[in-house]
Order: structure tokens, then C-alpha cells, then sequence
């Protein structure tokens, strides 16, 4: 995305690096209105949910959310955070950080296997693990609970002694689940990676772990990277899991303890965008960060080689 | 690490690999599986048999559990007891949020697919002109997708409230205010828009990353041709994008059955904004805990899904074997 000065290049030697942006022309006006204005819209409401978490409730109420402010203040924030956000937070973190890395190192390691070798049945696996991710949640429900409460777990992994109500049993549905998406990116990602290079370490006496370890997963780190961002904001969004597996209030991860700052007869919106903002914020963060690898990691999948 | 023997004879590559050493069991005949060691044979099952079985067990052997026990009447507390095909009965003729949740399914896959998806398709088409600012565009564009939907749901209830929201503000019908929320004749639309703005997003980042992994040299080969810039997208790049597509058809059919959060987090999914989703849950772990007759909205939603899931395994099968 850098501008470059250099003269126009006509000739198929020099072909896209030094090829220059179009010259400005009323069609490319055009364009960057109509994208100037839809990126305005888009953030608008993001905007609007910051700007009414500033404003107490008694201004909104009286001039509505699209008026001048006649206060503004960080009130609702340390009201929010007052109500126990950060231990919501790091309860999202404990439930995050373990899926994500398990569902990245299953899912990475079932579709190299079923990219690279002849495994019986592997096709009916890909299928398993794809079909497994487009299934309704909701037609699991009672019979996970079910379950869960009837396999005992050792105390120091769970207080309640069972996999109901405890972070690892949220762990592994969210794992179980998630793996099937991501074994289909990577399995069609991986298929992109030229077999001459698995061959290649082969011949250099590479055993099966060795050969997923050193040659493909260094090669596949941009989808992961990718998946990763993708993972990390799913399963910190989640609250159905918890909601359902869990019954412990304090337990809960941030996005299914937001609903605490909703009253039970007065819900002060101000606040509940405040609370809002402030969930939102990790995610947002994450994607700021990994942005850039984002994009440049899908695309390396579709033209390797 | 053991190496294998059975190497493939025409690569004449120097080995630097520590010699062959426990080979264990016959050479196999199967054509990749041959030069696998016991070593490989028992890393591949390991670490391919855990998440194959955390699968079947945690979501295809209670999903089979749920079909059992549509067929049956179970409150959760008492054994369950037989009741054929009464809950489905029931559904169809007298449970009467069903059929309106099957519309507003019907329809959030209509939106997400003939404008949502659409939509971001042509944002990741503009913005892969080599355009300026084209950074601050995707970001913005891509940023809601990051976004919880249940904080999408009270984000729309800052911008959709009757009384102060800013959409009435700005359309100046504060005088006369649309409940854009409360009126079920068109809560399901406004719903779908901040559905759509998220999901628009998500589409244009999947494409746009696919775009620029369009070989140049093919455009500008077609462009040689005489082929016009829309026959160029449509002939040439949007078949290249055949991967993308299908992740995108995946992701658009998903996000329509399982949405969920927004309008619990609205209201509850209820007047008007029914979903089957919501149905599901409000039988089994509602107050009434109908666990059977929720089975059988959640069988139902997964029937649909398997139509999909079907039409679209199918399309990898035949992807697979060229």
C-alpha cells in the first residue's frame, strides 16, 4: 500500500511492483465517496456505543444519543470495572488461551495428517471433523450437561468434582467443536503446501512429527495466525457454553458476565456501553495487532507453489 | 527420528538422516503409508484420535442423544418416557412461535447471503484497487466482525431505541418515533442490518485476502485478451477464488442457523424475533424444561443444517477426487 513515483511502467518486464496507482479520474472520486461513506457508517455505531458511555443516563434520557453532550465522564467505566470486570476478564482468559492453542495444535496436526498420508478413512474423518463445526449447538445442550455431570474430575481441576461447572469442561466443548472448522482451513491449506517438500524432508529422514514440525508448520504459521485471531474472538465471544455448562456466577467469562450490569427492572444502557466498550476492547486489540498478518496470511493459501 | 528405507528411489537427494533403524512390522503396500515407522503409525493415531474422539463423543454422540430424546417426554427430573412423534406433531400444528422462527431462519440466510455477503464482496473488490487509505477503509469495514453479537445486540439498542436512539434522531421522526425494535413487523430487519454489518465485514477480509492472492499475471493475461474488467473478475479471478467461496458459503449458512446471541440479547427472542435457536433453549433450560419437546425444535433445526451440510460435503468429495 505505498505510493510509488516512479513513471508509469508500460512494459510486461517491470509488471506490478512498479505499476503506479491509476491516475485520478472522476469514476475514482466516485469510489472513494461511496467508501468514505460506508466506512463512516460503519463505524458509527461503535462510535455512538463509546460516545453514550460517556454521557450520564439523565443526558441521553433527556436529549437522546444523537445530541451534544452537557457532561462527560469516565463514571460508567469505573462502575463497570467496580462490579468485578477483571476477574471476568482473566475467567475469559483461562477458558481462551488453553482452547485456542489446542483446537490450533489438533486441528494443524489432523490436517496435515490427512493432507499427507493415506490414512484410512480419512475422508469420512474431514467430513466428521466439518460437518461437526456446522451443527446447531443447541442440539448438544442437554446431553452435554448430562454427561458433564456425571464424569468425576479431580478437585484441583474442578471444585464442583465434576466437569459441570468447571473451565475445563468449557475448554473441551469449545475444542471439540471448534477443531472442525479449523481442521477444513487447514486441511485445504495444507493441500496448497506442494507434497515435494514433505518428500524432500522424507528423504532427509524426517519422521512423521518431525516433517509436521519443522516443514509444515512453520510454512502453515500465517493460517494460523489467521485461525488464531479468528479462535481467539470466538471463543472469548461465546456465551451459550457457559451459560448452559456452568453455574457459578463468579466463574463466568466476561461476555457471559456482561449481562450482570443489566438491572432486573432498569437497565441503564449508558452503562451496559460502557461494560460493552470495555469486553469489546480485548478483541479489538488483538485484531489491531494481528491485523496486518491477518490479511497477509490468508492469502499465501491459494497460490503456493 | 527413524528413517525409512522405502525411499522413494528416483530422488537422489544425499542423505544426511541418521541411518535406518527400528523399522517395525511389514512393509506396507499402500502407497504413502509404507514408509511410516511404528513411531510415525502411533503419532499419527495419538494426535489424530484424540480430537476425532473428543468429537464423537462431545458433539455427534449428544446430538444423536438429542434425536432420542425428541422422541420422548422428559422433564429432567423423571426418567424419561416414549412419546413417538407427538413433539413433532405438536410443533408443526399447535407450538405457534415455529413457523414464525423458521421464517426469520429463512430470512437472516436470505439477507446474509443475497446482501450481506454480496456486500463485502464488492468492498474487498473496491479496496483491492490499490486505492490510498486503503488500510483505515478495512479496518473499519472488518472491525465489527471482532465483536461479540451479544454486544452487537445492545450496540443496536443504543442506535434503534424508540425514545432516544440515534436512528430516529437522524431520520428526524422524533415527533412520531419508529420502534425499530419493538414493532414486530420489522424489529427481524433492523436485527438483520446490524447482523449485516457484521457480517459484510467478515466476508470483504475473507475475499480481500483472496484477491491479492490472484496471480497478477492472470488479470493482466486476460486484460491482454480483450476481456473488459468485469468479464476479467467474473470469468477469470472469481472461479480462482473458488476456495474462498466455498469457506464463505460455509461461514454465511452458519452464522443463519446458529444466530442466537443478538436477539437473546435484544429481548429474549421473543415478538418477532423468534429464531429456532432461541425456541430450543427456551424449552430445555427455560423454566417449563420440556427437554424433549426442545429436542425436537433442535432436530428439526438439525435437519435443515444437514441439507446444507450434505449439498456442501458432497461438493468437497467431488473437489477432493479431480
Amino acid at each position: 500500500m505505498t505510493a510509488t513515483t516512479a513513471p508509469r511502467a508500460t512494459t510486461a518486464s517491470t509488471p506490478t511492483i512498479t505499476r503506479r496507482r491509476k491516475p485520478f479520474s472522476p469514476v475514482r472520486a466516485l469510489l472513494y465517496v461511496f467508501l468514505t461513506a460506508m466506512a463512516l457508517g460503519w463505524i458509527a455505531p461503535l462510535a455512538l456505543a463509546f460516545y453514550a458511555s460517556l454521557r450520564p443516563y439523565a443526558d441521553t434520557a433527556e436529549f437522546g444519543y444523537m445530541s451534544l453532550p452537557h457532561q462527560l465522564s469516565f463514571q460508567y467505566y469505573k462502575q463497570a470495572w467496580d462490579a468485578d470486570l477483571l476477574k471476568y476478564f482473566v475467567n475469559s482468559l483461562i477458558i481462551a488461551v488453553p482452547s485456542v492453542l489446542l483446537v490450533l495444535f489438533f486441528a494443524s496436526f489432523v490436517g496435515f495428517g490427512i493432507s499427507r498420508y493415506k490414512i484410512p478413512g480419512r475422508k469420512t474423518l474431514l467430513i466428521m471433523f466439518t460437518a461437526g463445526n456446522l451443527l446447531p449447538p443447541q442440539v448438544m445442550v442437554t446431553p452435554l450437561y448430562t454427561i458433564y455431570r456425571n464424569i468425576p474430575v479431580p478437585e484441583w481441576l474442578s471444585s464442583s468434582g465434576t466437569l459441570y461447572d468447571s473451565y475445563l469442561g468449557v475448554i473441551l466443548i469449545h475444542v471439540a467443536f471448534q477443531t472442525g472448522f479449523c481442521v477444513f482451513v487447514l486441511y485445504n491449506y495444507m493441500q496448497t503446501i506442494p507434497t515435494e517438500l514433505t518428500e524432500a524432508a522424507l528423504v532427509d529422514g524426517a519422521g512423521v512429527w518431525r516433517q509436521y514440525w519443522q516443514v509444515i508448520l512453520p510454512l502453515t504459521r500465517p493460517a494460523l495466525g489467521a485461525l488464531a485471531t479468528l479462535e481467539f474472538t470466538w471463543v472469548y465471544n461465546d456465551f451459550l457454553w457457559a451459560l448452559v455448562l456452568m453455574s457459578t456466577g463468579d466463574k463466568y467469562p466476561v461476555t457471559s458476565a456482561l449481562n450482570n450490569l443489566r438491572g432486573q427492572f432498569f437497565t441503564d444502557y449508558n452503562l451496559l456501553a460502557a461494560g460493552s466498550v470495555l469486553v469489546a476492547l480485548p478483541t479489538l486489540i488483538v485484531f489491531f495487532v494481528l491485523q496486518k498478518q491477518f490479511i497477509s496470511g490468508l492469502t499465501l493459501g491459494a497460490n503456493k507453489g | 527420528m527413524t528413517a525409512s528405507p522405502q525411499i522413494n528411489p528416483k530422488t537422489d537427494a544425499p542423505r544426511t538422516g541418521p541411518a535406518p533403524s527400528s523399522r517395525t512390522g511389514p512393509v506396507r503396500e499402500r502407497r504413502r503409508l509404507r514408509r511410516l515407522t511404528g513411531r510415525d503409525i502411533a503419532v499419527l493415531s495419538v494426535l489424530i484420535g484424540l480430537p476425532t474422539l473428543l468429537s464423537l463423543l462431545l458433539v455427534w454422540g449428544t446430538t444423536i442423544a438429542s434425536i432420542g430424546l425428541s422422541f420422548t417426554n422428559y422433564n429432567g427430573v423423571t426418567p424419561p418416557t416414549w412419546a413417538g412423534m407427538r413433539n413433532y406433531d405438536i410443533i408443526v400444528t399447535i407450538y405457534e412461535p415455529f413457523w414464525r422462527a423458521v421464517r426469520n431462519n429463512v430470512l437472516w440466510l436470505g439477507f446474509l447471503s443475497l446482501i450481506a455477503t454480496p456486500l463485502g464482496l464488492l468492498l474487498a473488490v473496491l479496496l483491492d484497487r490499490r486505492i490510498r487509505f486503503g488500510r483505515f477503509y478495512q479496518s473499519a469495514f472488518y472491525m465489527p466482525v471482532v465483536l461479540s453479537l451479544a454486544i452487537v445486540g445492545f450496540i443496536a439498542q443504543l442506535v434503534y431505541s424508540r425514545d432516544y436512539g440515534a436512528l430516529n434522531a437522524m431520520l428526524g421522526k422524533t415527533a412520531n418515533p419508529v420502534d425499530w425494535l419493538g414493532d414486530p413487523s420489522i424489529n427481524i430487519w433492523a436485527v438483520l442490518i446490524a447482523v449485516g454489518w457484521r457480517h459484510a465485514g467478515y466476508v470483504m477480509v475473507l475475499y480481500l485476502a483472496g484477491l491479492k492472492s490472484v496471480d497478477p499475471e492472470l488479470k493482466e493475461a486476460a486484460l491482454i485478451d480483450g476481456a473488459n474488467e468485469r468479464q476479467t473478475f467474473f470469468r477469470v479471478v472469481f472461479p480462482v477464488l473458488r476456495p474462498v467461496n466455498i469457506i464463505v458459503v460455509v461461514i454465511t449458512v452458519i452464522e443463519a442457523l446458529r444466530a442466537f446471541d443478538i436477539v437473546y440479547a435484544i429481548n429474549s427472542g421473543r415478538n418477532g424475533l423468534e429464531l429456532l435457536s432461541v425456541l430450543v433453549t427456551a424449552n430445555i433450560v427455560g423454566e417449563a424444561s420440556r427437554i424433549g419437546f426442545g429436542s425436537a425444535i433442535a432436530v428439526i433445526l438439525l435437519l435443515t443444517s444437514l441439507g446444507f451440510v450434505i449439498a456442501y460435503l458432497t461438493q468437497i468429495i467431488r473437489e477432493d477426487r479431480r
